[in-house]
């Protein structure tokens, strides 16, 4: 094992420049499928005939197949029938489905965790249920969502590194390439990823509990 | 845009990849119960330092990606002399990586079984070893079966990661039966198809399971 090649400012800042494209992807992926996922939660919350039941099958469907498989199709397979993506896209929309699928539920959970009383309330004081759903349970369900919300972005930094397989420069990929260099890398390589992830990941798992507690 | 005749021609290959990964899947599960057993009782026990040396494995372990686990069996071991095959990583990197979910349900599960029992226990005479053996963890097993079926529909999600490194599972027979087919969409289709068939019934029981254990309190 050869720490002190492993770590020359060459390959750790090649390693950190990779950690940033795993953040930066996981930010954008959130943020679409935290979009993506509000429709999904709402059209099965609001028991559209149909629409609500394909909705429940699409979700269940993707929840339940391996992300992997989901990413190896997008850029594989996908191309096949006239879909073709870069890396960096095929990356993020397929966390992006996953991802979707997995919020939707914890919206649906926030959604379905208030009270009826209030909806009746809000519905009999003349609100439209597009409006109760605006001001009354989607600001509160929000609320109570925000530390799933955390354990489900800590898991997405980490599904990240599967996107390796499509060889996205993020930093298993990139810590890959510097393993390339000399066998005796490997392992002081994968123990510096290990820490970057754990670090950015316990700070997050502790921002979660801490949330849980007060909440 | 769908070719029935891949998996026709291709039955036997996905039926083997198909039990790989469920032989996969319960071999890790059973390897992560064990282990997730000893480090919950280890993250409990009256002594500070187990107590940080079990806090410390299940939070480094949880907090790191599966698929870096995974390499380092595949890749790390070979650089310190010790050869396993991608069948044999995978699954143990499959165990340690579950095995810190599996603590944390079983540590909840302990810690849900009243301290009177322990007391009463410790009082009539049963050592440390002797009550978590028979008074608690029993106890805490029935707590423990719903979110232990949910780590196992993870497993089987999670085990398709030995596709990456040669490991004998469903994702490497697909990988396969694509290189000979070129049918990428058609081949993966039906490999999705195969792990539904395991995942969507198993997450129909953990449902109903969660969903009894609610009703009884």
């Amino acid at each position: 094992m050869d720490f002190i090649g492993a770590y020359s400012s060459d390959n750790v800042l090649y390693m950190l420049e990779g950690f940033l494209v795993t953040i930066g992807v996981a930010c954008i992926a959130i943020i679409l499928s935290f979009l993506v996922a509000c429709l999904l939660a709402v059209v099965r919350y609001a028991r559209i005939p149909v629409l609500s039941q394909c909705t429940a099958v699409l979700v269940e469907i993707i929840r339940n197949l391996p992300l992997l498989l989901i990413i190896f199709f997008v850029f594989f397979a996908l191309p096949q029938v006239g879909l073709k993506m870069s890396v960096f896209a095929a990356a993020i929309v397929a966390l992006t489905i996953f991802e979707a699928a997995m919020v939707s539920e914890i919206i649906r959970a926030g959604l379905m965790s208030i009270d009826k009383g209030q909806i009746e309330a809000a519905r009999s004081s003349g609100l439209s249920f597009i409006q109760t759903l605006r001001f009354v349970t989607m600001p509160q369900a929000l609320r109570r969502m925000i530390p799933p919300m955390v354990s489900q972005f800590i898991a997405l930094l980490k599904d990240t590194s599967l996107t390796v397989i499509i060889a996205l420069p993020e930093l298993m990929h990139n810590v890959q390439i510097v393993n390339g260099q000399s066998v005796n890398y490997i392992i002081p390589t994968y123990l510096f990823a290990a820490l970057l992830y754990f670090i950015v990941n316990y700070a997050l798992s502790m921002f979660a509990r801490r949330l849980e507690l007060r909440g | 845009m769908l070719d029935v005749s891949v998996l026709i021609g291709n039955w036997d290959r996905y039926m083997t990849g198909f039990g790989n990964t469920l032989a996969i899947s319960v071999l890790a599960l059973i390897g992560s119960f064990v282990i997730g057993t000893l480090f919950a009782v280890l993250r409990i026990a009256p002594n500070r330092l187990l107590n940080i040396i079990g806090a410390a494995y299940v939070e480094f372990v949880r907090n790191i990606p599966l698929i870096l686990i995974v390499f380092l069996f595949y890749n790390g071991l070979p650089a310190l002399h010790l050869n396993l095959n991608g069948f044999v990583a995978g699954t143990l990197g499959l165990t340690v990586y579950t095995s810190a979910f599996i603590a944390e349900a079983i540590r909840a599960g302990i810690l849900s079984v009243p301290q009177g029992q322990t007391e009463a226990a410790r009082s009539a005479g049963l050592t440390y070893v002797q009550t978590m053996r028979h008074i608690i963890l029993p106890q805490a097993m029935r707590i423990v079966i719903p979110p232990l079926g949910n780590q196992f529909l993870n497993l089987i999600k999670n085990s398709s990661v030995l596709g990456v490194i040669a490991g004998l599972d469903l994702m490497y027979y697909g990988d396969l039966i694509n290189l000979d087919t070129f049918k990428t969409f058609s081949v993966y289709i039906f490999v999705g198809m195969f792990y539904l068939i395991l995942t969507i019934p198993m997450s129909f029981a953990v449902n109903a399971l969660e969903r009894r254990m609610a009703r009884s309190g």
